[in-house]
């Protein structure tokens, strides 16, 4: 099978550090690949310059075998990648369709979208509510209140569906645990389910083991600035895949250079 | 392996637990339910103080209610409201503009020498008066997205030098009255009058309501409305979501000079003279920013409506009649929007409390 996704010789560097070196990176159609790595290992400028907020200095990557270069996280979304950040880049005191559809708005037919640059609010709003119920998100009753007014959870929610609804070719989801508690994980772990069996892959960053461990197909371990090996949960440990991305063992047949 | 809904182990205690995720937690008690309407309607609160100040002045002073009195405090607070226009979307970016002023008074200026100087026709003076004005504000915005100056210190900048060259430029000559009646009418166009009943309202007043309704248009109904509270709101989450942030700022700074060059064409009209020394230039500033602050917009950006600016202007131009009605210190104005600058912004604070 060809990766949908597929990143190679990838090289960033910023100054003297190099963040990124001769990184590969391969997402297969349909999965939930995570990519976990120590602190400071690179995982995020390779999701950086996944996403487009990084311009690699050398190296190529190719969506579904068409060589793309992302200039902006807008020209990535225009191709289909979605991200959902860590700090979620939701108005908190806009509402959740303004919210959705924030930079991609819908203007009204006819003259009234032309000419007076009209939003079709009707018709943004019965699509989000569309896709938060598509995604079991039911308690939002009101399409039209303002995102601070939701928990924490919530906000996930709707970051996530709004990353889902418009991310055609692969989803990307940065900590989306992290700040939540063990209820609220739980559901965003069942978003992500969801989002898969939508036919999206998606690639998940976390820290967080046990959750990496239950939801991911591949995880995609990265060891200073480059992919250290790619295991599947169910062959290996969370011990050994700790062990590995931060250096105190070397998985087999990988010969680590100094 | 992992279509199998294997929670982790210690995820075993939420067994029994309720299923409920983050639900919300409707808050019987009214104070909350008021918080929330006014979180969503942030004009109510203006617009509450205006209704208690004309029913108070109404009952004080007996002539108050008359259609002559109510449109005189149209006709004081025109330029104001102008003004606050462009006040409203800067401060809606978290931004200040304190040149509101100054480009309002400079840009009568070149529109006034255009025309007696220059010999320029009048029709084209106002034009390029208008196209200086929205420049002057677009030089703020570029100082304020590409330098990244902070916008009180860029616009406090540009005021002095933007009303000083207005002296210079103009070399303190006022054009008289009764010169622009007799060569450039147009110049004065906004001082005219309609009289339905001997009730005389101005033409300014017309074009302050419009100039209102159409921005309350635009920001609540239109993708760069929206742009322009994400922006206030989240510059970051705003220009990671899409938003193309610098270019909105440029653009409503811009947008803002042009609505200050407006407000010298309508000063023109309401003064009769073209005037360098205009207090507009000193006082412009501080009278928009009590109208956007009194009117409920939130100095932090984001929140907020221009209704609410509307209604601010319409505080003080009733606080102010109605208390020469009464026959009371004028000072006592001054006093009591002070007050209620201090009250809207203690409102403000409590409104954005809603999330926690």
């Amino acid at each position: 099978m060809e990766p949908l996704l597929k990143g190679t010789n990838l090289v960033k560097r910023y100054g003297k550090v190099t963040a990124l070196d001769h990184c590969d990176f391969d997402l297969y159609p349909g999965e939930i690949l995570a990519v976990i790595g120590d602190n400071g290992a690179g995982k995020s400028t390779l999701i950086k310059a996944i996403s487009g907020a990084v311009v690699p200095d050398e190296g190529e990557i190719r969506l579904e075998g068409r060589p793309v270069r992302f200039s902006s996280p807008i020209e990535a979304r225009a191709a289909g990648i979605e991200t959902v950040y860590q700090t979620l880049a939701m108005s908190p005191a806009l509402s959740i369709a303004d919210n959705m559809f924030m930079g991609r708005e819908l203007r009204a037919p006819g003259i009234m979208g032309s000419v007076f640059r009209k939003l079709d609010r009707p018709r943004m709003e019965k699509f989000a509510r569309e896709k938060l119920n598509e995604l079991g998100l039911m308690t939002i009753q009101n399409i039209n209140q303002a995102v601070e007014t939701l928990s924490g959870g919530q906000r996930q929610g709707v970051a996530v569906a709004r990353a889902a609804a418009f991310g055609s070719k692969v989803v990307i989801l940065d900590e989306p645990t992290a700040a939540l508690g063990v209820k609220e994980s739980r559901r965003v772990l069942e978003l992500i389910r969801d989002v898969r069996a939508r036919g999206i892959p998606i690639i998940l960053i976390s820290h967080n083991m046990p959750h990496v461990f239950e939801v991911a197909d591949r995880i995609h371990i990265h060891r200073l600035g480059r992919r250290l090996c790619v295991i599947k949960p169910g062959e290996h440990s969370m011990s050994d895949a700790v062990a590995y991305m931060t250096g105190a063992k070397v998985p087999d047949g990988v010969v680590e250079q100094a | 392996m992992t279509d199998a809904k294997t929670a982790s182990s210690f995820e075993e205690g939420l067994k029994g637990a309720s299923e409920k995720v983050a639900e919300f937690h409707e808050d019987k008690s009214a104070l909350k339910r008021v918080q929330h309407w006014l979180h969503q309607t942030p004009s109510a609160v203006p617009l509450i103080v205006l209704m208690v100040a004309l029913a108070v002045f109404g009952i004080l002073a007996e002539n108050f209610f008359k259609a002559g009195t109510l449109t005189v405090i149209l006709q004081q607070i025109a330029i104001v409201g102008i003004l606050g226009c462009a006040q409203t979307i800067v401060i809606l970016t978290a931004g200040i503009d304190l040149s509101v002023g100054a480009i309002a008074v400079f840009s009568s200026v070149l529109m006034g020498q255009a025309t007696f100087r220059y010999g320029v026709p009048a029709e084209l003076a106002i034009a390029i008066g208008l196209v200086l004005g929205t420049a002057m504000g677009a030089v703020n915005g570029l100082l304020i997205a590409k330098m990244k100056l902070p916008p009180f210190i860029a616009t406090l900048g540009t005021w002095q030098i933007l009303l000083s060259a207005n002296f210079i430029f103009s070399a303190n000559e006022t054009i008289r009255s009764s010169d622009i009646a007799a060569q450039a009418p147009a110049l004065q166009f906004w001082g005219g009058s309609i009289q339905p009943g001997g009730v005389k309202i101005l033409y300014a007043v017309f074009l302050m309501i419009a100039l209102v309704a159409i921005m309350a248009y635009v920001l609540r109904s239109t993708a760069w409305g929206r742009h322009v509270y994400a922006t206030g709101d989240d510059p970051q989450a705003a220009e990671l979501a899409g938003v193309p942030t610098s270019k909105v700022i440029i653009q409503v700074y811009a947008l803002a000079g042009f609505f200050c060059a407006i407000a010298g064409w309508v000063m023109i009209g309401r003064f009769g003279s073209v005037s360098p020394t205009a207090s507009t230039g000193q006082l412009g500033n501080i009278q928009s920013i009590t109208a956007v602050v009194i009117g409920g917009i939130s100095l932090f950006g984001g929140r907020g409506s221009i209704m609410g600016m509307f209604f601010g202007a319409l505080i003080v131009g009733v606080f102010e009649m109605g208390l020469r009605l009464v026959g009371t210190d004028p000072q006592w104005t001054f006093f009591l929007i002070g007050v209620l600058i201090i009250f809207a912004v203690a409102v403000d604070q409590w409104i954005r409390k809603v999330a926690s």
